[in-house]
């Protein structure tokens, strides 16, 4: 393995491909921000100049082999060059979540012990300096943006400004010593460190090494044929795995632009500006977008809705094939080129997904006709599974082989195996060094092999080598019959559907499943408004007769398709029934980030799940809820039961899917 | 009433709790009276400003406190008074007159152009810093050209510092309420005044803008020294923010001085829960 993984050409670390880039590419741009309405460049050389004059104002500061500077802040040129400029002292950059709260910054600044800290703005400054109160290894505050900090004390805190006037006025004096470090970096030294976002317990510090990052960019770079004319846009968190690897690894082994949005707000306009063409977005980014042109196009005149329309229709129909490079009738070409000129150009346009490329998503699953809708335009967007652990890549789709229920083919470089439990582990040169001050979580994870548990169940399909995720292990069972039972498989596949809110699926252990479903009041309400439906309440609209209609025929559909997966078959949903209230975090339902907990709410709503599995139609209860306020309520409602028509296993279930 | 930690000679400067200065009185309004028709508006009324100051006139509905603000600003011009200005007394001037010295303003009821974009409006405010002839603007040619990158560069400032970047280019008359009202301060900051007069800049927001409004005028205070003038309903925003208030009733000045002086002065007491007058 070693040998498959050596350095190529003294590479063997980020500055030294800062270095090669600034030679190699040096006039070409390597930065965009857009500032004071105007997008400034940096070149790869100017880029090494910055990072240069950082590193020597840290070193002036004292910046230490080995200490820890933690980076916090929005995208932005500078706080990427002073991951770097960190790295070129022999220091390890660890970038926060900025959204996080002063109490969360202070366990990881505690946990990593930084020294230095290089913030984005006052609110982060702020947040260190609460932190401060009970830390006392802080020892130098780095702020980029001065408004509002004038006035505080400046013993401890400087302006990006001044540390890179001070680098560049002591360049002579530091260039050795910098010169000595940079050549100390090897393919093992630390890289970055980054904190998992801590769903489960408190986050954990993976250390990744030069190996881990710059491997894996250069496998994941040649899978998509990554160029130094490619563009990304950067807006995603940088403490996320993804975007270091992104903006850090692959922008720095291909040499490509890393562009800057000018706030959060802007990152639609930024986008269509910039037209990137290598794009990351979660799945939430695409759906809400395409809800914003579905609902601009219910607003369009009658002409141009159905331009949209047919276009659309054709697209959806042969768009995909297109992109997969499968054979298209000439009518159906031309079709599309005449749709493109007229709807899907501009719409890619208004997007800013013209010059994508390669697309990604990944985080969650994604909703196919989402997924579909993107395909159809052109967009070649694909499905990745990764971890932080894993420096991203896991498995991704290669270009031609893009479904959407599958997460794609191992990455290069990476084995996989499937544990008797159905827990995906995998194996790789991305494969993290450990996680810092926690060898009981490193040994519990990583194998002395160096095989890694996700803590997701999948399989991987015969025929296609393509690995499918169902669940996380935890969730996975068996039902009664000994059949696999993964209730968030078949949940999302219920979520898909605009007017279920939520859904909770059980049948660990039992004969059948059956499933709670939650509506979603604005996608209902909508519906019963326009078919003139009047309700009252919630609860009300959530029992009506033709309200339940649907839910049941998208059950039975939810139903035939599950039951094309010969392995699942077993988790259709015999029984359902609509919840009459929705499900909340204020009465512990759900986690704050709206995860179901599956545990408190069998326990709440076990008269309810009795009344599944014994055959009744209707069953009465009632619960107690928590207004805002705090105060405790009851409702009560007869809810009805139903019965789902479920597809048998051994049916021509994909006859019936069509 | 007059004892207060503001020093009471005009040149003298102080340090606020907070640590911001405040330097020597630089406007001072002395017995002015304005009348319409028979209708006193204002009724021999006295006050200072001193630089770098957050200074609120508050009182209750007809009070006179816009009024006030205009005579400022050189809409009205009062019968009887003086208004001295960086030490010497300032002659009757029109409004345009006295922006050129350094005031600028924002409106009770939002006076920005709904057809032009936030950029256009904003860059509307830099009219007193534009000299270029007539020829060199029609063919954007030699000072017009610097000139317009220096404003907008100015402009651009002014709108990074208000946050307002994603609407740039948006038509004032689609943005709500709360976003034109910030508009219009940017327009009022990018003409770099040295005086600042807001009228009533929270007015008819909800309470996540009045904080952040609140949050703005402070910044700009702080940031860029200006001295500013407000007039404000919201009893609570303006003892936050204000160094020393003027309290109007009825035209007169019923009370002067920092936010506890007023709260403690049972004539300001009395206006505001309603007393009946004699």
């Amino acid at each position: 393995m070693a040998d498959a993984t050596a350095p190529r050409g003294g590479l063997q670390s980020v500055p030294a491909l800062l270095t090669r880039n600034a030679e190699q590419f040096g006039s070409k741009p390597a930065y965009r921000e857009k500032e004071f309405g105007i997008w400034q460049s940096w070149t790869w050389a100017e880029t090494a100049e910055e990072v240069e004059a950082i590193a020597g104002g840290l070193l002036a500061l004292g910046l230490e082999r080995g200490d820890y500077v933690a980076i916090i802040g929005r995208n932005r040129p500078a706080l990427y060059w002073s991951m770097v400029a960190a790295q070129k002292c022999g220091a390890i950059p660890v970038p926060l979540y900025q959204d996080s709260v002063s109490e969360e910054m202070a366990y990881v600044l505690e946990h990593c012990g930084a020294r230095f800290v290089v913030c984005g703005d006052q609110e982060q400054v702020d947040k260190v300096i609460e932190a401060q109160e009970t830390l006392h290894h802080i020892e130098h505050i780095v702020y980029l943006d001065a408004r509002g900090l004038r006035k505080y004390d400046h013993t401890r805190l400087h302006s990006m400004k001044d540390v890179q006037a001070e680098g560049r006025a002591a360049h002579e004096r530091f260039r050795k010593e910098l010169a000595a470090r940079e050549a100390e970096l090897d393919y093992d030294s630390t890289c970055v460190m980054l904190y998992t976002s801590g769903t489960t317990g408190k986050p954990k510090g993976v250390v990744l090494s030069n190996r881990n990052i710059i491997e894996t960019s250069r496998a994941s770079s040649e899978f998509d044929r990554l160029d130094p004319r490619d563009e990304v846009l950067a807006y995603l968190p940088m403490a996320w795995v993804g975007d270091f690897i992104f903006s850090i690894g692959q922008a720095y082994w291909t040499g490509f632009c890393v562009n800057c949005p000018e706030s959060a707000e802007t990152m639609m306009t930024d986008l269509r500006e910039i037209g990137p063409t290598y794009f990351f977005a979660p799945p939430r980014v695409f759906e809400n977008l395409l809800t914003s042109v579905m609902i601009r196009m219910e607003d369009a005149g009658k002409l141009k809705k159905r331009i949209f329309d047919r276009y659309m229709a054709l697209a959806k129909r042969v768009g995909p094939q297109l992109l997969d490079g499968k054979p298209v009738s000439f009518g159906d070409r031309l079709g599309y080129a005449i749709g493109n000129l007229l709807v899907f150009g501009p719409l890619k346009n208004t997007l800013g997904m013209s010059r994508v490329r390669v697309g990604y998503t990944a985080g969650e699953a994604i909703g196919p006709e989402i997924f579909d809708f993107y395909r159809a335009l052109g967009i070649n967007l694909k499905q990745l599974y990764g971890q932080t652990e894993a420096s991203v890549f896991i498995t991704q789709q290669p270009d031609h082989e893009v479904r959407p229920d599958t997460v794609g083919v191992p990455s290069p470089g990476v084995e996989l195996k499937i544990a008797e439990n159905g827990e995906v582990y995998y194996r790789s040169a991305g494969v993290f060094v450990e996680y810092y001050k926690n060898a009981e979580s490193t040994a519990s994870t990583k194998d002395p092999e160096g095989w890694v548990a996700t803590g997701d169940a999948g399989f991987i399909e015969p025929d296609t080598g393509h690995l499918r995720i169902i669940d996380r292990a935890k969730d996975v069972g068996k039902m009664a019959d000994g059949s696999l039972f993964a209730p968030k498989y078949v949940e999302n596949k219920l979520k898909f559907f605009p007017n279920i809110l939520e859904a909770v699926v059980f049948g660990n252990g039992r004969d059948y499943c059956t499933a709670f479903i939650n509506i979603d009041l604005t996608a209902v309400g909508n519906w019963a408004e326009r078919n003139n439906i009047s309700y009252s309440s919630y609860q009300e609209l959530a029992g009506h007769p033709r309200v339940l209609d649907t839910i049941q025929s998208h059950v039975e559909e939810v139903n035939r398709s599950v039951a094309g997966d010969e392995m699942l078959s077993g988790c259709q949903v015999r029984r359902f029934l609509v919840l009459h209230k929705e499900l909340d975090a204020d009465d512990g339902e759900l986690t704050r980030t709206r995860k179901v907990r599956r545990r408190i709410i069998e326990e709440k709503f076990a008269d309810l799940i009795d009344a599944l599995y014994s055959g009744k139609s209707s069953q009465y209860t009632e619960t107690e809820v928590t207004y805002e306020d705090g105060r405790k309520g009851k409702i009560s409602a007869t809810l009805e039961i139903r019965d789902a028509a479920a597809v048998d296993a051994g049916a021509p279930a994909k006859v019936a899917a069509e | 009433m007059n004892e207060r930690a503001v020093p009471l000679s005009p040149t003298d400067g102080y340090v606020t709790a907070d640590g911001r200065q405040i330097g020597p009185v630089v406007m001072e309004m002395k017995h002015i009276t304005l009348r319409f028709g028979g209708v006193e508006a204002i009724k021999d009324i006295s006050f200072d400003v001193r630089e770098g100051e957050i200074r609120a006139i508050i009182g209750p509905n007809g009070a006179g406190k816009s009024s006030m603000l205009n005579v400022i600003s050189g809409f009205y011009h009062p019968q009887e008074g003086e208004v001295w200005y960086k030490g010497s007394q300032r002659p009757p001037m029109k409004p345009y007159q006295v922006a050129r010295q350094g005031i600028a303003r924002t409106f009770q009821n939002i006076a920005l152009f709904e057809g032009m974009t936030v950029l256009d409006n904003i860059m509307t405010g830099r009219l007193n810093h534009m000299n270029a002839s007539f020829l060199d603007q029609a063919f954007w040619w030699g000072k017009a050209q610097r000139e317009e990158v220096a404003n907008r560069e100015k402009a651009e400032e002014i709108i990074d510092f208000l946050e307002i970047q994603n609407i740039r280019k948006t038509p004032v008359g689609r943005l709500p309420y709360g976003l034109k009202k910030r508009v219009e301060l940017a327009r009022a900051l990018v003409a770099e005044p040295q005086i600042l007069l807001l009228d009533e800049p929270m007015a008819g927001m909800n309470v996540e803008e009045k904080e952040d409004m609140s949050r703005f005028v402070l910044d700009v205070n702080d940031e860029f020294g200006t001295t500013i003038v407000l007039i404000e309903h919201d009893m609570g925003v303006v003892m936050d923010l204000s160094d020393r208030v003027v309290v109007m009733d009825y035209g007169k000045k019923i009370g002067d001085g920092t936010p506890d002086e007023v709260r403690a002065n049972q004539e300001v007491i009395d206006a505001y829960l309603g007393v009946a007058h004699d």
